[in-house]
């Protein structure tokens, strides 16, 4: 591994933390509004970050062209958000305050996340509850007509708006009915069914994509002025997770092939919350909001084997370890910590279910306190869900939870205008790295995505506009032929393999492999074992894949084959910088890191900075640049919860 | 267990479909029916075949990609989304047949996959608020009352899945719209464009080729979310007055 000596510039705008953003935007370059239709954007991706980003640049006067792979912009993934967004509007008079959502924020994300990224964050978060109150929203509210509020993880105020269990879906329908607006007044041009397989870079600026039509196979030049990816997390890299079977990393990962620096890809999200694996025939995990451990208490039989039914535990042999643990934050632990605890009570076998790989999430001092029909207004659609899936019913028997991939902190690099490396490229939402430091807090995903698309994005792309010249570029670019080229051979050498495997055995085959090696905890040996081992999944793959018909044409098993293809190549980089950060930090842990009571142990002489890979190629290792972080407004302490 | 599948073939829109007979072996009750048919479709790639077509994605029940009719029920016998209905509603030895939504304005795409890009354009014209980013009032300045905001909230669960159109005799949208419809009429925010919108979002739900509402309420019967009829009879109110005083 070389260390590069290249200095990246975030363009962080001086002057005080509370005032950065104000400033900048008082001095980004504006595109007159007669202009404006003279630009056109691509936006890859129809969740939170990428419908809010081309609602509002289509409202502005850009001409937007609009891609997922869905059949409709309505279902990206953040529809599945669960339990709410959070934003300091203190209007529970709890003493919330940007300053104080700014602090857990930072703490949260483990002192691993920029400053001024996370102020500016915190600070709009008010104004997107407004915005999506107004496009009609329907959030949970009290008998005085006033907007509810629920606490979360790694908080202790109430800061959560939500609508019941379904909040990612009501704040992507608000988004989607703008965009949907926009698409009536012409401005929009979607792209459904359709998935960017490269990007096109020339003369250092990003210019178009080359996207594959899912339905009649055609391999499609796009050209553009900007081209800004919202395409989510690298989550199901693990195969299971609580992603969409169709969440996948090759947008970013080919940008990534193309210059784009890819940052900190060890920092993934175990959430503490989901339905534990059941079986060998199992596609994907399902989350429990954390929502549910307001109310719910974690625990697992003190003696370890203790195979009794969980109403046979009398309390005293229970241990509600996460109370006992971290008696300040109890069942509210964050995310990396709440995850880690149960861990390792399932490794000191004290796991409960068929497989003793999960813990309890109880309700019953809940429901004797507040009777059952208050709980199932609170949580009643995640209940069934739940019974749904396990066939138990949870308001009398506890619920079985594990850990599950959910979400990813790293992503492409960007700058405090979300723009890549490379100038045209912007990057917004879970497909970015710039918020979340080594942990994200819970409810801030769906703040995150909406703050890129709504009110950053906006007003930094204008500023690229202005400052850099039109460039006018036509498909016509002979960028744009080898790229093409590119996407075509590698289709055509898929197609041609014909081997003995599905593309979802070598899938299921990694998961495996990066879950143990590179998962909830991680070691040296076992990072260095799955570097070596990756590349001999890479070299059976491309040697012994089966993908059945023809490029030209609805072809499901190559589309598969060419995400697998991809997380194979990110896996390796994942355990890379894994390896290379020798210090443990939220959702990185690595074993010879920790504390004598097994806590995360920081190193912040060493790593107190964002690494960002550069590829050299499938072949050849990566280039790593540092990003140093400066901490001028709040001081690097240990982060406690108990 | 061991199943018989009879699964509905189809290369293209135009093209002709028929049903194909499928064996499913050693089916775990504990699989969802969406993992039962990705265990057919590795088999079936495993033979060089090609693997059956069917929409999905988060298999969670809230992004509405997924949804065949099962013996001839519309997301099959759980009032669930297919990604969520699982194999211990079958038995061993069951004959299950699996189908396409069947509407003239949802034309087949592929096998179990059809088009239901009409949804998008029936939102288009009018399931929304017009206000731009940036000029939304505080959000605690409008108050809403606790009721109203929870029956807004059960209109808008709506997944957009489109069980309703394939169960219905008319293949009729109207519980898709009237959803959106009775949501946005429901909230303060929603009165400035309260009668342009129903007036153009039924006006495009006609030029879709979708039909009228049979009362037949089979809809609501198969309506993963329990989508209401009563969101019907709103929509009607609202579009007759709409109609009678003009937009």
């Amino acid at each position: 591994m070389k260390v590069l000596e290249e200095t990246l510039n975030a363009r962080i705008p001086s002057g005080p933390l509370d005032q950065k953003w104000t400033r900048h935007q008082g001095e980004l370059k504006l595109v007159s509004p007669n202009n404006k239709r003279k630009y056109t954007v691509i936006v890859v991706g129809t969740g939170l970050a990428g419908g809010s980003a081309a609602a509002t640049l289509a409202e502005l006067g850009y001409n937007v062209r609009s891609f997922c792979y869905q059949d409709s912009a309505r279902r990206a993934h953040s529809i599945a958000a669960q339990g709410g967004i959070n934003a300091c509007k203190n209007y529970q008079n709890d003493g919330d305050s940007v300053r104080r959502f700014f602090y857990d924020t930072i703490k949260g994300g483990d002192f691993r996340s920029r400053e001024a990224n996370v102020y500016r964050l915190t600070e709009l978060s008010t104004n997107i509850i407004d915005q999506c109150v107004a496009q009609g929203v329907p959030f949970a509210r009290e008998y005085g007509g006033t907007l509810a509020n629920r606490s979360f993880g790694g908080a202790q105020v109430s800061r959560t708006f939500y609508a019941r269990g379904q909040t990612g879906q009501q704040l992507l329908l608000g988004c989607y009915q703008a965009m949907m607006r926009q698409v009536n007044a012409g401005k929009i041009t979607l792209h459904p069914r359709t998935e960017m397989l490269d990007l096109v870079v020339a003369n250092g600026r990003a210019i178009g994509i080359i996207t594959r039509n899912l339905v009649t196979g055609q391999i499609e030049k796009h050209c553009a002025d900007a081209v800004v990816l919202a395409t989510g997390g690298y989550g199901n890299v693990f195969y299971l997770s609580t992603n969409a079977k169709g969440c996948n990393v090759t947008a970013t990962f080919r940008a990534y092939r193309q210059g784009a620096y890819f940052a900190n890809p060890c920092y993934t999200q175990i959430h503490p919350t989901c339905i534990p694996p059941h079986g060998e025939h199992q596609s994907k995990l399902t989350l429990m909001s954390e929502s549910l451990r307001n109310d719910g208490r974690v625990w697992v039989p003190k003696k370890p084997g203790d195979r009794r039914p969980p109403d046979q535990i009398p309390d005293e042999e229970r241990d509600y370890y996460l109370e006992r643990l971290y008696p300040s934050y109890g069942n509210l632990a964050p995310r990396d910590i709440a995850s880690r605890a149960a861990k390792r009570v399932v490794d000191e076998g004290r796991g409960v279910g068929p497989t003793g790989v999960g813990v309890y999430l109880d309700f019953r001092d809940a429901i004797r306190r507040l009777g059952e029909q208050n709980i199932a207004a609170r949580y009643g659609n995640l209940f069934d869900m739940y019974q749904r899936i396990t066939d138990e019913n949870p308001y009398k028997v506890p619920m079985r939870i594990y850990p599950a991939s959910h979400y990813t902190m790293g992503g492409l690099w960007v700058d405090y205008n979300l723009m890549s490396n490379i100038p045209g490229l912007f990057v917004i939402g879970e497909a970015n790295f710039s918020d979340h430091g080594a942990n994200r807090l819970g409810a801030s995903a769906l703040l995150q995505g909406l703050v890129d698309g709504y009110f950053v994005l906006p007003y930094t792309i204008g500023d690229y506009f202005a400052r850099f010249k039109k460039l006018d570029a036509t498909t016509d670019h002979p960028e744009f032929d080898q790229a093409e080229a590119r996407v075509k051979d590698r289709i055509r050498t898929l197609l041609s393999i014909n081997g003995r495997r599905t593309p979802d055995s070598f899938h299921r085959q990694l998961g495996q492999l990066v879950w143990d090696k590179c998962g909830m905890s991680r070691n040296a040996d076992g990072l260095r074992e799955a570097i070596a081992k990756i590349p001999e999944i890479r070299q059976e793959f491309w040697e012994n894949v089966k993908v059945v018909g023809t490029g030209e044409d609805l072809n499901i098993s190559l589309e598969q084959a060419g995400r697998v293809a991809d997380f194979i190549e990110l896996a390796e980089l994942m355990c890379r910088d894994a390896l290379a950060r020798e210090e443990s930090c939220g959702g990185h842990f690595r074993e010879e890191h920790q504390t004598e009571d097994g806590e995360a142990l920081r190193d912040d002489e060493r790593f107190c900075h964002v690494s960002c890979w550069k590829s050299n190629g499938p072949d050849a290792d990566p280039d790593l640049i540092i990003e140093p972080l400066a901490f001028e407004n709040v001081q690097l302490v240990t982060r406690s919860y108990k | 267990m061991n199943l018989t599948l009879h699964v509905w073939r189809q290369q293209g829109p135009s093209a002709p479909g028929r049903l194909v007979t499928y064996q499913a072996k050693d089916v775990s009750p504990d699989q969802s029916f969406l993992e039962m048919l990705d265990g057919l479709n590795e088999e079936l790639i495993s033979r060089g075949e090609e693997p059956v077509a069917f929409d999905h994605d988060c298999r969670e029940g809230i992004c509405g990609s997924c949804g065949v009719v099962i013996n001839g029920v519309a997301h099959g016998p759980e009032q669930t989304t297919t990604c969520q209905l699982h194999m211990r509603s079958f038995k061993d030895g069951d004959e299950i047949v699996i189908e396409p939504w069947r509407a003239d304005p949802f034309p087949v795409i592929r096998d179990l996959m059809v088009d239901r890009s009409a949804f998008d354009r029936i939102i288009a014209a009018g399931g929304y608020v017009s206000i731009n980013t940036g000029s939304a009032p505080e959000a605690n300045g409008i108050p809403v009352r606790k009721e109203d905001a929870d029956m807004a909230f059960d209109s808008a669960t709506c997944i957009g899945c489109g069980a309703c159109v394939a169960a219905c005799k008319n293949a009729s949208a109207m519980l898709f719209t009237s959803a959106k419809v009775a949501q946005l009429a429901r909230l303060p925010q929603g009165q400035v464009e309260r009668k342009r919108r129903v007036l153009n979002m039924v006006e495009q739900m006609d030029k879709e080729g979708f039909g009228n509402c049979s009362n037949y309420q089979e809809c609501e019967a198969v309506c993963p979310k329990q989508i209401s009829t009563q969101n019907i009879a709103v929509m009607n109110r609202e579009y007759l007055r709409a109609s009678l005083s003009g937009a």
